[in-house]
């Protein structure tokens, strides 16, 4: 049996809807809501401030500190509140992929505090964010060379899709999932998680659409900061 | 020769491509990509001659030498003050920077100059690094200042809400009766009657919400017009 038409009803290389919104914090610096589908990912942004335990400055430019989390009622199952090892593992790997966006040589000694919270997971937790987390950092005024669109492609069961949902995970024939953020200037891919197998054809094919959604995501997060700014005209 | 991709004022975003052309300059807000110059902050388009700018519209205070900030005191020390200006690392205040007259350290607590929570207006009067800022309140206009209440608005605001030569500033005093004193570092504080500093702070929130629009002054003056 072969995967013909996705459960949800999608073309193979299409986003489920995505919503965005800019702000949603009134006492962070910086904060964003990025919805992807029925995944929910809302991101604040404190700072820059002082930098504790002190061996964490750095005299030549500032630190970017990653918290993610997932909400208790998140899952369908209750998550433990607090960081697990998971949610340890993901703030690494979402700092290491926003880092290089990031110019944080003028705020020396300091540190920019990025908080994000998945509030409903439905697969693609981690690129959404990315994405909300890249906007929060724009909104807070903290110089970057870009922002960060991220989408997940993968394989399920002998098709490549784009933007995996729950249900396209748990496919009975098994599924590969690949989270691939990047930043659109010289297409620099910053994140590349990989869960499952995949042959190098097929590697190279869903990093196509990854790459295809990731622009489209950033489209729409440009197109969300742009109407953001405009409603604060009103 | 070069080509500016925004019109002068646009609002622009951080990676958006602003101009090309190795003639044209790269100064803040921004950083050059090849031949292109690329904005670094959610920012408002200026040039002047080949020197591309993007002013910010959101971002943390970066004090410079000179500033007028307002402050408050967070901690009293034995010959110092901590003070709080709203930067990554609160700054220093010297007695000798305090205090015009002579101070005998051995008999005299500073709090009877400065205590904690007193509110002061304050230059920057040195900077070493982001950890250690010196500020002064000896100087026209700095001193402590009584009651009132302070709001904070983004650093880069503090231009609009003071507009041409104070405009923007005088008319929300004269409107709302009340004194106010804004901070370089994006502190504002008001002082008045309680029903008058909220209105203030009201007029004050919309001009932060709009610094990038056109005719603030007017939507300004509208929202303050209703009542005297």
């Amino acid at each position: 049996m072969s995967y013909e038409k996705r459960f949800d009803g999608r073309a193979f290389d299409e986003l489920r809807p995505i919503d965005i919104k800019i702000g949603v914090i009134k006492n962070a610096k910086g904060s964003a809501m990025f919805k992807i589908g029925d995944t929910i990912a809302i991101a604040g942004v404190m700072g820059p401030k002082e930098v504790h335990p002190k061996h964490l400055r750095n005299p030549e430019k500032g630190i970017l500190q990653v918290h993610y989390d997932m909400m208790s009622f998140s899952v369908s199952d209750r998550a433990r509140p607090g960081p697990d090892r998971r949610d340890i593992e993901l703030s690494k790997v979402i700092k290491n992929a926003l880092e290089p966006a990031l110019i944080l040589n003028d705020l020396p000694e300091t540190g920019v505090y990025l908080y994000v919270y998945i509030l409903q997971a439905n697969a693609g937790t981690r690129c959404a964010a990315v994405c909300a987390s890249s906007l929060a950092l724009a909104h807070a005024g903290i110089p970057m060379k870009d922002l960060v669109p991220a989408v997940a492609a993968g394989k399920v069961a002998d098709k490549i899709v784009l933007d995996l949902s729950k249900e396209e995970e748990d496919h009975p024939e098994g599924a590969t999932d690949m989270a691939i953020a990047m930043v659109p200037r010289g297409e620099k891919i910053t994140l590349l998680t990989m869960d499952g197998n995949i042959s190098d054809k097929e590697l190279r094919q869903a990093l196509e659409y990854a790459k295809k959604g990731c622009m489209q995501i950033y489209k729409l997060q440009k197109e969300a900061l742009r109407k953001f700014l405009k409603g604060e005209e009103k | 020769m070069g080509e500016v991709l925004f019109q002068e004022g646009d609002i622009v975003l951080p990676g958006d491509t602003v101009a090309k052309g190795m003639d044209l300059l790269p100064a803040r807000g921004t950083y050059r990509d090849g031949e292109e110059i690329v904005a670094t902050n959610i920012g408002i388009l200026k040039r002047r001659d080949n020197i591309i700018n993007v002013i910010p519209l959101f971002g943390p205070y970066v004090p410079r030498v000179g500033d007028q900030v307002i402050g408050k005191v967070i901690e009293v020390g034995y010959s110092h003050w901590v003070v709080d200006i709203g930067t990554p690392y609160p700054a220093v205040l010297l007695v000798k920077d305090g205090v015009s007259e002579y101070v005998d350290l051995e008999k005299v607590s500073l709090d009877r100059f400065y205590k904690k929570g007193d509110l002061i207006v304050a230059r920057i009067l040195k900077k070493e690094d982001p950890t250690f800022i010196r500020i002064t309140t000896r100087g026209p206009g700095l001193k402590k200042l009584t009651g009132g209440k302070i709001i904070e608005i983004t650093p880069y605001k503090i231009p609009r809400l003071i507009g041409k030569e104070g405009s923007m500033v005088n008319m929300i005093k004269n409107k709302t009766n009340t004194n106010i004193i804004a901070g370089q570092n994006g502190w504002v504080w008001i002082s008045g009657d309680p029903l008058d500093e909220l209105k203030a702070a009201k007029a004050i929130e919309i001009i932060e919400n709009q610094a990038h629009t056109q005719g603030l002054t007017e939507k300004v003056e509208k929202f303050l017009g209703g009542e005297k």
